[in-house]
């Protein structure tokens, strides 16, 4: 699997996400408290609603519609109505670009 | 300006046709209508903090045990009535907003706090806290269609004498504990396997069997009491605990019947099957914001205490709010009394010249249904 230049660095506020599409998929790059940024999968597992209108707040992410928390290092599905966990992607910084590894 | 939505007899269980329509018409977990809120402006408004929740929460565990004990000082006295009225308020009533907003988890920033308040307000209001957070979801995935949503208030055709007795809930607490108690020996009906994960059915019945638990130590306390000769004193254990859910949750069914009393079924849009009103400051208190109810719908992941803030920003979107308990009751009596007689009818209310037309297009697809 090849590296995608997804976005900016500064494209994404800290604490906070963008939605990314690529490849006829959809996910979401999250600029995490610690400085580092995170992929995973952009709709919930629980009923399909995208995280880009999500909370992030600490080390998870809050989906809009019916508030299941996600660790978005791990994808582990936290808090129901989500039972399944998200898919993650690995990402890397490179020259003040956002580069994530997705099939 | 009032148009006609399809309502009529239906069939309201989750398991019927009504339900197999819903998702072939494509009402089920749908698209629905938000107004445009700027992303940074949102992020603001979800915020959560402890501060607020905290403050409300030492404050009703405190106005709980100051009625309690008024009520159980004067004992025997008139003046011990006015603390056990504020006492089942606070219980019966209150626990309702604090159930639903620690549902959501958007009441406390720390976790375990919202689970907490969740549980003991659960037991408050009667229900088990692992079905009732299930419904819940449904109800906002699916808010009033047919079939799906399993927390429909207002069923057609509409029984007044139901909806009355409602304000002393007898008739709820009947139906809570006798579900407590089916889903403590260990059986879990239909509707409610429809829409709770088979992984959840074994806490849904742990649950269950604590309520009960709780219930039965109640009763055996009543019963000592009666048996070491305290008389009418005897009644106390049931006026602290279980008993506030009737005499006390009038405030609840108050403001409960009006958050879609009188509006449209299977629309796809909160601004016309939703209720926003504003409501005195210590209605509001025990209520935690709920009458900002098109603000919660569209928005469930913004904190009962940035609701005000949320209204002022998207109330330009909004049908004008009802302006009091009383202008509300008017509005959507009016209206329940006209599908009582006609129906098909629901209230469609005005937009502001601001706001976005309603998009019937969303819930088009939506076949006639016979009358
Ligand atoms: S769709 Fe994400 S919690 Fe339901």
């Amino acid at each position: 699997m090849p590296w995608i230049d997804a976005c900016a660095a500064d494209d994404i506020e800290e604490e906070d996400l963008i939605r990314w599409d690529h490849g006829g998929k959809t996910y979401v790059i999250v600029h995490g408290v610690d400085g580092n940024f995170y992929c995973t999968a952009g709709l919930c597992t629980h009923e399909e609603v995208h995280l880009e209108d999500g909370l992030v707040m600490d080390y998870e992410v809050e989906c809009p519609k019916h508030n299941a928390l996600f660790d978005y290092r791990t994808g582990v599905a936290k808090r129901e109505p989500a039972c399944v966990n998200l898919q993650t992607f690995e990402v890397k910084r490179e020259a003040g670009r956002i580069q994530v590894m997705v099939p | 300006m009032n148009t006609q939505v399809s309502i009529t007899h239906r069939d309201y269980s989750l398991t019927g046709p009504e339900s197999k329509r819903a998702v072939t018409t494509g009402l089920a977990a749908a698209e629905w209508y938000h107004t445009d809120v700027p992303r940074k402006v949102m992020k603001d408004l979800m915020k959560r903090r402890d501060g607020p929740p905290m403050r409300d929460t030492a404050l009703w565990v405190a106005l709980h045990i100051l009625f309690a004990a008024g009520g159980i000082y004067f004992w025997g006295s008139w003046i011990a009535v006015p603390f056990w009225l504020a006492y089942g308020v606070l219980y019966g009533s209150a626990c309702d907003s604090r159930w639903h907003e620690c549902g959501h988890g958007t009441a406390f920033r720390t976790r375990w706090m919202n689970d907490v308040v969740y549980h003991i307000a659960s037991f408050q209001v009667v229900r088990n806290p692992v079905n009732w957070r299930w419904s819940h979801v449904r109800h906002h995935t699916d808010t009033i269609i047919v079939g799906r949503d399993p927390e429909i208030a207002w069923m057609h055709p509409i029984k007044l004498g139901a909806k009355a007795l409602a304000y002393v809930g007898i008739l709820d607490v009947w139906g809570g504990v006798k579900t407590l108690i089916r889903n403590a020996a260990g059986q879990l009906s239909e509707d409610e396997k429809s829409y709770i994960p088979e992984t959840a059915w074994p806490r849904a019945i742990f649950w269950a069997r604590v309520h009960v638990a709780i219930y039965a130590a109640t009763l055996l306390a009543t019963l000592a009491l009666l048996a070491g000769g305290a008389g009418w004193a005897a009644a106390i254990p049931f006026l602290l605990i279980g008993g506030p859910r009737i005499y006390g949750c009038w405030h609840m069914i108050m403001t409960g019947l009006l958050q879609h009393g009188g509006l449209a079924e299977d629309v796809l849009d909160h601004r016309l099957n939703s209720r926003t009103l504003y409501l005195n400051p210590i209605s509001r208190w025990i209520y935690w914001n709920m009458n900002y109810h098109v603000e919660h719908h569209m928005f469930p992941m913004v904190p009962y205490y940035a609701l005000p803030k949320l209204h002022e920003t998207i109330k330009h979107d909004l049908p004008a709010p009802n302006t009091s308990i009383w202008d509300a009751y008017r509005e959507m009596f009016a209206a329940v009394m006209r599908q009582r007689q006609e129906p098909g009818y629901a209230l469609v209310k005005d937009l502001p010249p601001t706001a976005k037309p309603y998009q019937p297009h969303l819930h088009a697809s939506v076949p006639e249904r016979d009358a």
